[in-house]
């Protein structure tokens, strides 16, 4: 369960002052539900789901991720959540196991129970094959799995991705997509930013519009048509940011 | 504090360090191979070029003495010089190596010995030349035996006793021991290399796991991990302190081979054969215990830089005055007369590089050794506070 009560986080510059990148958002998601952020580019989306994180502070407002408070319990949250995002990369020195082993080991996993988890996934995500290759050496679509394979190590209850398909092509992207909706399917919370509309429709259960740092409607997809009367969710994004000024 | 935690970033920081190539390189190649390329390679062809120019018989040049037979021919006599014929050009010739000095002897220079008059001789050199100053020692030792001999042929000639204008003898021995002597002519130079060697070790390592895991991206991916930050910095830092202390360590262990080389090559060499060239092992265990807190907070201070830089290129261009700022302590610790004082032993490096010359000839000022391992453990711990204040800021960790 991610919950977030006017989150808000500023960013001072000494040549544009105060940047409000995210402006008082509110949303709940719910286990076993697929919760996207949707905005173009520059609408606060990584710097609210790095507060979810932890990687940044807010300014003001709260937000509990697995009834942890991230201000307060920052290494608690970071237990408790698998983060995904292009900006996450890997080790290139390491093999793919080495990679995810480090990462269940700083998550506090049991030698024996590491083993048996890292074969598990690896086997799941069928990448016994390349287990032992640097990650250098690895393709995109194998280097994707394997920060698949990393977030997934300590058995999360709460899944964030941030844009997670971005330049990607479409068969990885459908790996991502496929395991976005594994996680929904086996009950853990998953949020997830994206600026593809396309992506959005097909993974989210509930869609927030987000522009400008704040949300400007928020509902299921049905909910957002009947709302806006339009029917292709680029249409509705552009009519509920133009309505909202 | 969990020191579990700690040694898994060490740990995986460690085994990603080792893989590459570049590291390796300068962790333990380098330190391998630099005493021992300066001092069996330029120390080598030094005493090559020394003992080479010691054994010449230097070509020089007489101008003058026409009126002077006696003196002429003593010189020509000579089997320590060779005379080159008479050019009006001497001092080209000097100058473009050709001939290695030149003597005038002024006009009526025999007659002026036999009367009893007072002359002079000008020998022309080329100065910083080595060749050229064999060439005028022997011209000079030839002249000098001859005004000694002259004199005394004056002296008794006047039947004056010889004492009469040499009342005193002056002589020289030297009662410092082979390693205090050694110690002093190698001591200082020996720290200011090493501290260089224990700087330059963490320079890479540092800047590849702050600077570098920002361009690659790793720093947010590690970032997500549950692990305390003061732990992920000491796990970092724990990593370049051992890249910094096996290069040093190396060092040390690569200069104390050298000089074993050096000693060797030395004592076969004509003209060299008495270097005092001495290097005490547990002097130099003793210089290594003192600069770990040294590497310590050279590993802080670098990993500090490294994490304020978005990338490597902008923390490699902080390290250049970092490296001036180290090295201008360690050479004023060179300077002639700069001696160890209370004051001085609180200046970072300069303090462990004069204790460290001090230790290396073989003098133990217990209480400045135990104030400066104090201080140095002090700056560390600094150090080390502002690179864990540092990987707290998100200003900092996420710098655009």
């Amino acid at each position: 369960m991610i919950e977030t009560r006017q989150l808000t986080k500023i960013f001072r510059d000494k040549k544009r002052s105060e940047i409000r990148a995210v402006d008082a958002v509110s949303f709940r998601c719910e286990p076993g539900k697929v919760f996207g952020l949707l905005g173009v580019n520059g609408a606060g989306k990584t710097t609210c789901l790095r507060m979810l994180a932890t990687l940044l502070q807010p300014s003001s407002g709260t937000a509990s991720v697995s009834g942890h408070d991230v201000a307060r319990e920052p290494e608690k949250v970071r237990a408790s959540i698998g983060f995904l995002s292009t900006a996450t990369a890997l080790y290139a020195r390491l093999t793919a196991r080495e990679m995810v082993e480090y990462f269940g080991r700083l998550h506090g996993l049991t030698e024996g129970t590491l083993r048996e988890r890292v074969d598990r996934i690896f086997t799941t995500l069928d990448m016994q094959e390349f287990r032992d290759r640097r990650c250098d050496k690895l393709s995109t679509g194998m280097k994707q799995k394997v920060s698949i394979a990393r977030t997934l190590v300590h058995d999360p209850p709460v899944m964030i991705f941030d844009e997670p398909t971005h330049g990607l092509d479409v068969l990885i992207s459908r790996t991502v997509v496929d395991f976005i909706r594994d996680c929904r399917d086996r009950g853990k919370t998953v949020i997830f930013s994206t600026h593809v509309m396309r992506e959005a429709e097909k993974l989210c259960d509930t869609i927030a519009l987000i522009h400008s740092g704040r949300i400007m409607a928020e509902g299921t997809l049905r909910q957002l048509r009947e709302r806006t009367g339009a029917q292709d969710l680029e249409d509705v994004f552009i009519k509920v940011v133009e309505a909202r000024g | 504090m969990s020191v579990r935690n700690i040694f898994i970033v060490y740990r995986k920081e460690l085994r990603d360090l080792l893989r590459d190539r570049r590291t390796i390189i300068s962790m333990i190649v380098v330190p391998m191979l630099v005493m021992p390329l300066l001092m069996t390679g330029m120390g080598g062809a030094a005493i090559k070029i020394v003992s080479k120019a010691s054994q010449e018989i230097p070509r020089v040049m007489v101008l003058g003495g026409e009126d002077s037979p006696k003196t002429l021919a003593a010189l020509r006599g000579m089997n320590t010089i060779q005379i080159a014929p008479t050019r009006a050009d001497y001092t080209n010739q000097i100058a473009e190596k050709i001939i290695r000095a030149a003597v005038e002897i002024p006009r009526g220079f025999d007659a002026a010995l036999q009367n009893g008059e007072r002359t002079a001789v000008r020998i022309y050199i080329y100065e910083g030349e080595i060749r050229s100053s064999f060439g005028a020692s022997a011209l000079e030792r030839f002249f000098r035996d001859l005004r000694e001999r002259t004199v005394r042929e004056r002296l008794a000639s006047r039947n004056v006793p010889e004492q009469l204008i040499h009342p005193l003898d002056i002589q020289q021995t030297n009662v410092a021991p082979p390693k205090k002597v050694s110690g002093n002519l190698i001591g200082s130079i020996i720290p200011y290399i090493i501290i260089l060697m224990c700087l330059t070790g963490a320079i890479y390592p540092a800047v590849d796991i702050t600077a570098g895991e920002k361009e690659r991206g790793t720093m947010e991916t590690l970032l997500c991990s549950p692990v305390a930050r003061t732990h992920l910095v000491l796990g970092k830092c724990l990593m370049v302190l051992t890249a910094s202390a096996v290069t040093t360590l190396l060092s040390l262990c690569s200069t104390g081979i050298s000089f074993a080389l050096a000693k060797k090559m030395a004592s076969g060499t004509p003209g060299v054969g008495g270097l005092p060239l001495t290097m005490d092992p547990l002097s130099l265990a003793a210089v290594f215990v003192l600069l770990l807190p040294l590497a310590v907070f050279f590993s802080a201070t670098m990993l500090t830089i490294g994490l304020f830089s978005r990338t490597s290129k902008e923390a490699n261009s902080y390290m250049q005055p970092l490296l001036i700022l180290t090295i201008i302590p360690a050479v004023a610790s060179i300077l002639p007369g700069v001696d160890l004082n209370w004051r001085l032993a609180l200046i970072p490096v300069l303090n462990v590089s004069l204790v460290s010359k001090e230790i290396l000839s073989g003098t133990f000022h217990w209480n400045y050794i135990a104030l400066i391992f104090a201080s140095a453990c002090v700056y560390a711990v600094v150090a080390l506070t502002a690179a864990v204040a540092l990987f707290k800021r998100e200003s900092i960790l996420f710098r655009t």
